[in-house]
């Protein structure tokens, strides 16, 4: 009596006078006309006091279709609540951070972004060394990435055979899946002391006499600094370019690969030359994806740049992001104008990091059409 | 002629085997990742992780108030987030559909999927700790909550598209309102593929750090007080591996192993499910 539709029924509701005599058992089961209910007699009495015009099946009829448009209203504002919500959330971490940002951005000017100086005892901070590393690893860990991601993309839309794909597949999407710490203590740990013993000492040999870049190879090997962090937000962004890179790869119309391969075109001249250029936009907005990935990254980061607010001329040499910033010294930051300062260094990450992901889902939106348009 | 052909073909086998060796680059890394954790973690699973709380420098203890912790606030947050972000999925997918106000929460929503986890938690500080006046476990599970919503907005409106119009059309040929299409034919059908995309925003949230720095902050004892401070793995994890002292360093690697364990585990069932629904091969 319970279920379905019926639940929804308040007990001693009118029920239409012809059926009010028939047994409980029996008239649970007759549909009636309308189709949308089941009866069932309930109180008797009660029902028996009720006006005479509530107890026909038109007015019932009128109340229930008002209790459903209710109950619609009801949801469909709920939903729309919780949709808006989303806009409201970007709208007050916005607002928040431009708060909070004040008292640093009108006390120091414009000048708070173009000054190296972060100094909690003199009160005087700039946010350029951290822009300037947040820029920087963000930048390296893409020129690593990329190559990789795009072979990574190829393997596996056009070269693995099927039985393989799925696993790698998913193996390369669960390095997306490993929370940040773990590759800051894995990077600490296990990759910047093989970086320090083998790789760092190599590229200062090799690349450290040169002209002009070699100045970004000088230094002693820290193991920790600009170059790690790169290392370890390069690993850390292949599965996300990897995954839209392959995504966009298999839009790609068979037809025109088909039609390369007819040609008498190898693999590769397929993929280069058709492939390629048609997915152009997609493979941009997944590096660009990657970018705002790498650029707001913070735990890894944290422990493998070593936090100093300096600008060093070598990529080998320590030195800290916006997000390591903020993650060091945020819970200790004591005074108004540092804490500003901190939120105003969030403000900038935050102002970059739309721009760029704005970018990113502007251009794949854009292929998402062009390949529904050609289906 | 002929040598022309020759170096088509080799250029094709070294690009093809680069993109092998890509794929071999990729895979090395999770190997090595979890490599490192099992040979540095396993030793320290002892009973007490489970059972002692987080101890001072040179004695002995376990995690057991962390792992609390983390549970508390991971599970708050998936139950603050994951029905905001259902129902927002609901709307974007059945009731506004190609309108312009849901193209733009669409993509509002995908700004927020990827914005810098550390940015929320920054917001959260802003918005609850400097009211309250102090840090605490309830601003923690919100900073997470705000991260797992866009997670299920997005996953909630793919699966209910993946719904047969057919379905939705017989419902409402039967006479129903939209809101009970949904909730009595849509989302019964979608929802196991509803159910994925919380297990999915459960693993995102689950080793957040960097929005649990300034909100939940740490705790060493054992507490709780939704109102206080609270420990948890991850922020236990950042503290205890920076440290000097060896007895928390092998705490921060036996966490590091269960929280990655744990969240793996979530993300295969998850594409488990997935690949379930859809044979075809559709993420």
């Amino acid at each position: 009596m319970r279920d379905g539709p019926e639940a929804a029924r308040t007990p001693g509701e009118p029920v239409p006078a012809l059926l009010k005599n028939t047994p409980a058992a029996v008239s649970r089961d007759i549909p009636r006309a309308a189709g949308r209910r089941f009866l069932s007699t309930g109180d008797d009495r009660k029902r028996d006091r009720l006006p005479a015009p509530m107890n026909t099946v038109a007015a019932i009829e009128a109340r229930h279709a008002a209790g459903q448009r209710l109950r619609e209203r009801l949801f469909r504002g709920a939903t729309l609540a919780a949709a808006l919500l989303v806009l409201l959330l970007l709208g007050g971490v916005a607002l928040s951070l431009a708060v909070g940002a004040w008292p640093a951005l009108s006390h120091f000017k414009l000048a708070f972004l173009t000054r190296e100086i972060w100094n909690p005892v003199t009160d005087q901070y700039g946010a350029l060394a951290p822009v300037y590393g947040t820029l920087v690893t963000s930048f390296l860990a893409l020129l690593l990435a990329i190559p990789v991601s795009f072979g990574i993309a190829i393997f596996l839309t056009e070269l693995a055979p099927v039985w393989l794909k799925r696993p790698v597949g998913v193996a390369i999407e669960l390095l997306a899946a490993v929370p940040s710490i773990i590759y800051g203590i894995w990077g600490l740990f296990v990759l910047a002391p093989i970086l320090q013993a083998h790789v760092q000492p190599w590229l200062i040999r090799w690349f450290g006499p040169l002209p002009l870049v070699g100045r970004l190879f000088q230094g002693p090997p820290f193991g920790i600094g600009i170059l790690s962090a790169s290392f370890v937000l390069a690993i850390m962004v292949i599965p996300f370019i990897s995954a839209v890179m392959r995504d966009v790869f298999e839009t790609v119309p068979d037809v025109l690969k088909e039609s390369g391969y007819g040609l008498g075109a190898t693999t590769w001249e397929v993929i280069w030359q058709v492939v390629v250029p048609y997915a152009r936009t997609g493979m941009i907005g997944g590096v660009m994806l990657g970018l705002g990935r790498a650029l707001g990254e913070t735990m890894a980061v944290t422990f493998v740049i070593g936090n100093a607010h300096r600008i060093g001329s070598s990529l080998l040499a320590p030195g800290t992001t916006i997000s390591a910033s903020i993650a060091n010294e945020f819970a200790e930051a004591v005074g108004d104008l540092y804490t500003s300062s901190l939120i105003a260094l969030g403000a900038i990450l935050f102002l970059i990091t739309f721009t760029v992901i704005a970018l990113a889902r502007y251009m794949l939106m854009r292929l998402e059409r062009r390949a529904l348009s050609s289906l | 002629m002929k040598n022309r052909r020759a170096i088509r073909k080799g250029v094709n086998l070294l690009a093809l085997g680069l993109s092998g060796v890509a794929t071999a680059i990729g895979l090395f890394f999770l190997g090595a990742i979890l490599w490192t954790l099992i040979k540095n973690g396993v030793a320290g699973l002892t009973p007490a992780v489970f059972s002692a709380m987080t101890p001072p420098p040179g004695s002995s203890g376990g995690l057991l108030n962390a792992i609390y912790g983390s549970a508390v606030m991971t599970l708050i947050g998936i139950l603050i987030g994951g029905p905001v972000g259902m129902l927002a999925g609901t709307y974007l997918a059945e009731y506004g559909r190609a309108s312009y106000l849901s193209s733009v929460i669409r993509f509002v929503n995908d700004v927020l999927l990827s914005a810098p986890s550390i940015i929320i938690g920054l917001f959260v500080y802003e918005l609850m700790v400097v009211r309250m006046g102090h840090f605490s476990a309830i601003a923690g599970a919100v900073a997470l909550a705000i991260i797992a919503m866009p997670v299920t907005v997005r996953t909630t409106e793919d699966m209910l598209n993946l719904v047969p119009q057919g379905m939705k059309d017989a419902s409402t040929a039967m006479g129903a309102y939209p809101w009970r299409t949904i909730t009595s034919v849509i989302y019964p059908a979608a929802r196991s593929g509803v159910v994925t995309g919380l297990l999915l925003a459960v693993a995102r949230i689950s080793g957040e750090t960097a929005p649990l720095l300034f909100t939940a902050l740490n705790n060493q004892f054992w507490s709780t007080n939704l109102l206080a401070p609270m420990a948890n793995l991850p922020v236990v994890i950042f503290q205890f591996a920076l440290s000097p002292y060896p007895n928390w360093q092998q705490l921060a690697w036996s966490g590091a192993l269960l929280i990655t364990g744990s969240i793996l585990i979530l993300s295969i069932i998850a594409r488990v499910v997935v690949a379930r629904l859809n044979p075809a091969g559709r993420r």
